[in-house]
Protein backbone atom coordinates (compact mmCIF):
# COMPACT_ATOMS: atom_id res chain seq x y z
CA UNK A 1 0.00 0.00 0.00
CA UNK A 2 2.86 2.38 -0.65
CA UNK A 3 0.72 3.89 -3.37
CA UNK A 4 -1.85 5.10 -0.82
CA UNK A 5 0.73 6.98 1.17
CA UNK A 6 2.00 8.83 -1.87
CA UNK A 7 -1.53 9.51 -3.10
CA UNK A 8 -3.08 10.96 0.03
CA UNK A 9 -1.36 13.80 1.87
CA UNK A 10 -0.90 13.40 5.59
CA UNK A 11 -2.89 16.62 6.06
CA UNK A 12 -6.05 14.80 5.06
CA UNK A 13 -5.61 12.32 7.89
CA UNK A 14 -5.18 15.25 10.28
CA UNK A 15 -8.41 16.83 9.00
CA UNK A 16 -10.32 13.55 9.26
CA UNK A 17 -9.08 12.82 12.78
CA UNK A 18 -9.76 16.33 13.93
CA UNK A 19 -13.26 16.28 12.44
CA UNK A 20 -14.07 13.15 14.46
CA UNK A 21 -12.36 14.63 17.54
CA UNK A 22 -14.45 17.81 17.22
CA UNK A 23 -17.63 15.78 16.90
CA UNK A 24 -16.63 14.05 20.15
CA UNK A 25 -16.07 17.43 21.83
CA UNK A 26 -19.46 18.71 20.66
CA UNK A 27 -21.06 15.52 21.96
CA UNK A 28 -19.49 15.98 25.39
CA UNK A 29 -20.56 19.64 25.48
CA UNK A 30 -24.16 19.23 24.31
CA UNK A 31 -25.42 15.84 25.43
CA UNK A 32 -26.68 15.26 28.97
CA UNK A 33 -27.01 11.49 28.86
CA UNK A 34 -23.94 10.15 30.70
CA UNK A 35 -23.64 7.13 28.41
CA UNK A 36 -23.69 9.25 25.24
CA UNK A 37 -21.05 11.52 26.79
CA UNK A 38 -18.99 8.41 27.39
CA UNK A 39 -19.45 7.32 23.77
CA UNK A 40 -18.24 10.74 22.63
CA UNK A 41 -15.09 10.21 24.67
CA UNK A 42 -14.60 6.89 22.86
CA UNK A 43 -14.92 8.76 19.55
CA UNK A 44 -12.18 11.16 20.62
CA UNK A 45 -9.90 8.30 21.68
CA UNK A 46 -10.43 6.59 18.33
CA UNK A 47 -9.66 9.69 16.33
CA UNK A 48 -6.38 10.10 18.20
CA UNK A 49 -5.58 6.43 17.56
CA UNK A 50 -6.21 6.93 13.85
CA UNK A 51 -3.92 9.96 13.75
CA UNK A 52 -1.13 8.12 15.61
CA UNK A 53 -1.41 5.22 13.17
CA UNK A 54 -1.32 7.55 10.17
CA UNK A 55 1.81 9.28 11.47
CA UNK A 56 3.40 5.92 12.21
CA UNK A 57 2.70 4.68 8.68
CA UNK A 58 4.01 7.86 7.06
CA UNK A 59 7.11 7.95 9.27
CA UNK A 60 7.76 4.17 9.19
CA UNK A 61 7.93 4.12 12.97
CA UNK A 62 6.32 1.12 14.69
CA UNK A 63 6.46 2.70 18.18
CA UNK A 64 3.32 4.74 17.53
CA UNK A 65 1.34 1.60 16.70
CA UNK A 66 2.46 0.02 19.96
CA UNK A 67 1.21 3.15 21.71
CA UNK A 68 -2.15 2.80 19.95
CA UNK A 69 -2.29 -0.74 21.29
CA UNK A 70 -1.71 0.54 24.83
CA UNK A 71 -4.32 3.28 24.37
CA UNK A 72 -6.84 0.61 23.39
CA UNK A 73 -5.96 -1.42 26.49
CA UNK A 74 -6.35 1.60 28.78
CA UNK A 75 -9.63 2.52 27.02
CA UNK A 76 -11.02 -0.96 27.69
CA UNK A 77 -10.19 -0.65 31.40
CA UNK A 78 -11.61 2.88 31.47
CA UNK A 79 -14.89 1.75 29.90
CA UNK A 80 -15.32 -1.05 32.44
CA UNK A 81 -14.80 1.32 35.39
CA UNK A 82 -16.82 4.14 33.84
CA UNK A 83 -19.85 2.02 33.10
CA UNK A 84 -19.69 0.57 36.63
CA UNK A 85 -19.75 4.14 37.97
CA UNK A 86 -22.71 5.00 35.69
CA UNK A 87 -24.63 1.97 36.96
CA UNK A 88 -23.86 3.07 40.52
CA UNK A 89 -25.08 6.63 39.78
CA UNK A 90 -28.27 5.24 38.27
CA UNK A 91 -28.90 3.16 41.36
CA UNK A 92 -28.55 6.18 43.62
CA UNK A 93 -30.30 8.88 41.57
CA UNK A 94 -32.59 6.83 39.27
CA UNK A 95 -31.32 8.94 36.38
CA UNK A 96 -28.27 9.22 34.13
CA UNK A 97 -28.70 12.95 33.53
CA UNK A 98 -25.30 14.49 34.24
CA UNK A 99 -26.95 17.68 35.51
CA UNK A 100 -28.06 15.71 38.57
CA UNK A 101 -24.39 15.30 39.46
CA UNK A 102 -23.71 18.89 40.49
CA UNK A 103 -22.81 18.22 44.11
CA UNK A 104 -19.14 18.97 43.47
CA UNK A 105 -19.95 22.37 42.01
CA UNK A 106 -19.89 24.30 45.27
CA UNK B 1 -9.48 11.52 -11.51
CA UNK B 2 -9.39 9.64 -8.23
CA UNK B 3 -7.65 6.31 -8.02
CA UNK B 4 -9.27 3.35 -6.25
CA UNK B 5 -7.44 3.79 -2.96
CA UNK B 6 -8.07 7.53 -2.96
CA UNK B 7 -11.75 6.96 -3.63
CA UNK B 8 -11.86 4.37 -0.84
CA UNK B 9 -10.16 6.79 1.55
CA UNK B 10 -12.63 9.59 0.90
CA UNK B 11 -15.60 7.22 0.98
CA UNK B 12 -14.52 5.73 4.35
CA UNK B 13 -13.81 9.22 5.70
CA UNK B 14 -17.24 10.43 4.67
CA UNK B 15 -18.99 7.42 6.23
CA UNK B 16 -17.02 7.67 9.48
CA UNK B 17 -17.68 11.41 9.90
CA UNK B 18 -21.36 10.98 8.97
CA UNK B 19 -21.93 8.19 11.48
CA UNK B 20 -19.90 10.00 14.15
CA UNK B 21 -22.30 12.93 13.70
CA UNK B 22 -25.26 10.58 13.96
CA UNK B 23 -23.86 9.20 17.25
CA UNK B 24 -24.28 12.57 18.92
CA UNK B 25 -27.49 13.49 17.08
CA UNK B 26 -29.45 10.28 17.71
CA UNK B 27 -32.15 10.55 20.36
CA UNK B 28 -32.10 6.89 21.32
CA UNK B 29 -28.87 5.71 23.06
CA UNK B 30 -29.19 2.26 21.44
CA UNK B 31 -29.07 3.89 18.01
CA UNK B 32 -26.01 5.85 19.12
CA UNK B 33 -24.25 2.59 19.94
CA UNK B 34 -25.11 1.09 16.55
CA UNK B 35 -23.80 4.18 14.73
CA UNK B 36 -20.66 4.12 16.87
CA UNK B 37 -20.02 0.51 15.80
CA UNK B 38 -20.26 1.58 12.14
CA UNK B 39 -17.77 4.39 12.84
CA UNK B 40 -15.37 1.93 14.46
CA UNK B 41 -15.58 -0.40 11.46
CA UNK B 42 -14.76 2.53 9.16
CA UNK B 43 -11.77 3.43 11.34
CA UNK B 44 -10.67 -0.21 11.13
CA UNK B 45 -10.92 0.13 7.35
CA UNK B 46 -8.57 3.12 7.57
CA UNK B 47 -6.13 1.01 9.58
CA UNK B 48 -6.20 -1.70 6.92
CA UNK B 49 -5.59 0.91 4.23
CA UNK B 50 -2.57 2.17 6.17
CA UNK B 51 -1.33 -1.45 6.22
CA UNK B 52 -1.72 -1.66 10.00
CA UNK B 53 -3.49 -5.00 9.96
CA UNK B 54 -2.81 -5.78 13.61
CA UNK B 55 -4.42 -2.56 14.81
CA UNK B 56 -7.35 -3.01 12.44
CA UNK B 57 -8.12 -6.45 13.81
CA UNK B 58 -7.56 -5.41 17.44
CA UNK B 59 -9.83 -2.40 16.87
CA UNK B 60 -12.65 -4.65 15.66
CA UNK B 61 -12.17 -7.17 18.46
CA UNK B 62 -11.72 -4.73 21.34
CA UNK B 63 -13.92 -1.78 20.35
CA UNK B 64 -16.65 -3.18 18.11
CA UNK B 65 -16.64 -6.53 19.89
CA UNK B 66 -16.07 -5.97 23.59
CA UNK B 67 -16.58 -2.30 24.48
CA UNK B 68 -19.72 -1.78 22.42
CA UNK B 69 -21.29 -4.96 23.81
CA UNK B 70 -20.60 -3.56 27.28
CA UNK B 71 -22.30 -0.29 26.31
CA UNK B 72 -25.32 -2.09 24.87
CA UNK B 73 -25.52 -4.27 27.97
CA UNK B 74 -25.57 -1.27 30.31
CA UNK B 75 -28.12 0.60 28.16
CA UNK B 76 -30.47 -2.37 28.15
CA UNK B 77 -29.78 -3.04 31.83
CA UNK B 78 -30.84 0.51 32.72
CA UNK B 79 -33.71 0.34 30.20
CA UNK B 80 -32.87 3.62 28.46
CA UNK B 81 -34.77 4.86 25.43
CA UNK B 82 -35.70 8.19 23.94
CA UNK B 83 -38.38 8.82 26.58
CA UNK B 84 -35.82 8.82 29.39
CA UNK B 85 -33.44 10.97 27.34
CA UNK B 86 -32.63 14.25 29.12
CA UNK B 87 -33.29 17.32 26.97
CA UNK B 88 -30.58 19.92 26.38
CA UNK B 89 -31.57 23.57 26.02
CA UNK B 90 -31.24 24.77 22.41
CA UNK B 91 -28.89 27.57 23.48
CA UNK B 92 -26.45 25.07 25.00
CA UNK B 93 -26.55 23.02 21.78
CA UNK B 94 -25.73 26.07 19.65
CA UNK B 95 -22.97 27.16 22.04
CA UNK B 96 -21.41 23.68 21.99
CA UNK B 97 -21.56 23.47 18.20
CA UNK B 98 -19.97 26.91 17.86
CA UNK B 99 -17.16 26.03 20.28
CA UNK B 100 -16.37 22.79 18.46
CA UNK B 101 -16.68 24.39 15.04
CA UNK B 102 -14.25 27.17 15.96
CA UNK B 103 -11.74 24.58 17.16
CA UNK B 104 -12.09 22.62 13.92
CA UNK B 105 -11.74 25.79 11.87
CA UNK B 106 -8.57 26.74 13.75
CA UNK B 107 -6.88 23.40 13.17
CA UNK B 108 -7.92 23.23 9.51
CA UNK B 109 -6.58 26.74 8.98
CA UNK B 110 -3.29 25.84 10.66
CA UNK B 111 -2.67 22.58 8.82
CA UNK B 112 -3.92 23.76 5.44
CA UNK B 113 -0.71 25.67 4.81
CA UNK B 114 1.64 23.38 6.71
CA UNK B 115 3.98 21.20 4.74
CA UNK B 116 4.49 18.05 6.79
CA UNK B 117 7.75 16.19 6.35
CA UNK B 118 7.67 12.44 6.16
CA UNK B 119 9.70 9.58 4.74
CA UNK B 120 9.69 9.45 0.97
CA UNK B 121 9.75 5.67 0.77
CA UNK B 122 8.01 4.47 3.91
CA UNK B 123 8.46 0.87 4.96
CA UNK B 124 5.00 -0.63 4.56
CA UNK B 125 5.75 -3.73 6.65
CA UNK B 126 5.76 -2.09 10.08
CA UNK B 127 2.09 -2.68 10.84
CA UNK B 128 2.29 -6.43 10.39
CA UNK B 129 1.84 -8.61 13.45
CA UNK B 130 5.38 -10.02 13.31
CA UNK B 131 7.10 -6.63 13.30
CA UNK B 132 4.82 -5.12 15.94
CA UNK B 133 5.29 -8.19 18.13
CA UNK B 134 9.06 -7.80 17.94
CA UNK B 135 8.80 -4.17 19.07
CA UNK B 136 6.16 -4.91 21.70
CA UNK B 137 8.04 -7.74 23.39
CA UNK B 138 11.50 -6.20 23.04
CA UNK B 139 11.17 -2.51 23.79
CA UNK B 140 7.81 -2.39 25.54
CA UNK B 141 7.85 -5.59 27.58
CA UNK B 142 7.61 -3.83 30.95
CA UNK B 143 4.66 -1.56 29.98
CA UNK B 144 2.97 -4.63 28.51
CA UNK B 145 3.17 -6.41 31.87
CA UNK B 146 2.01 -3.27 33.70
CA UNK B 147 -1.09 -3.21 31.47
CA UNK B 148 -2.02 -6.66 32.74
CA UNK B 149 -1.89 -5.33 36.31
CA UNK B 150 -4.04 -2.37 35.20
CA UNK B 151 -6.59 -4.79 33.77
CA UNK B 152 -6.66 -6.79 36.99
CA UNK B 153 -7.19 -3.60 38.99
CA UNK B 154 -9.92 -2.44 36.59
CA UNK B 155 -11.69 -5.79 36.82
CA UNK B 156 -11.61 -5.82 40.62
CA UNK B 157 -12.70 -2.17 40.72
CA UNK B 158 -15.61 -2.67 38.34
CA UNK B 159 -16.90 -5.66 40.28
CA UNK B 160 -16.49 -3.83 43.58
CA UNK B 161 -18.27 -0.70 42.30
CA UNK B 162 -21.21 -2.41 40.66
CA UNK B 163 -21.70 -5.02 43.38
CA UNK B 164 -24.86 -4.78 45.41
CA UNK B 165 -24.18 -3.32 48.81
CA UNK B 166 -25.44 -5.64 51.54
CA UNK B 167 -26.31 -2.74 53.84
CA UNK B 168 -28.65 -0.95 51.42
CA UNK B 169 -32.32 -1.78 51.54
CA UNK B 170 -33.69 -4.22 49.02
CA UNK B 171 -36.02 -1.52 47.65
CA UNK B 172 -33.10 0.71 46.71
CA UNK B 173 -31.65 -1.91 44.43
CA UNK B 174 -32.70 -2.30 40.83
Amino acid sequence: MNSLITQIPLNHYIFLSFAIFTIGIIGVLTRRNAIVVFMSIELMLNSVNLLLTAFSAYKSDPNAQVFVFFIMAVAAAEVAIGLAIIVLIYRNTRSIDINVLNKLKW
Amino acid sequence: MLSISQGLFYFLSFISVLFALMVILAKNPVHSVIYLIVTFFCISGHYFMLNAQFLGIVNIIVYAGAIMVLFLFVIMFLNLNHETEPKTPILAKIAGAICGGMLLLLVVAIFNDTQLIYAQNPNNQIGLIKNLGLVLFKDYLFPFEIVSILFLAAMVGAVLLAKKDDKTKQSDII
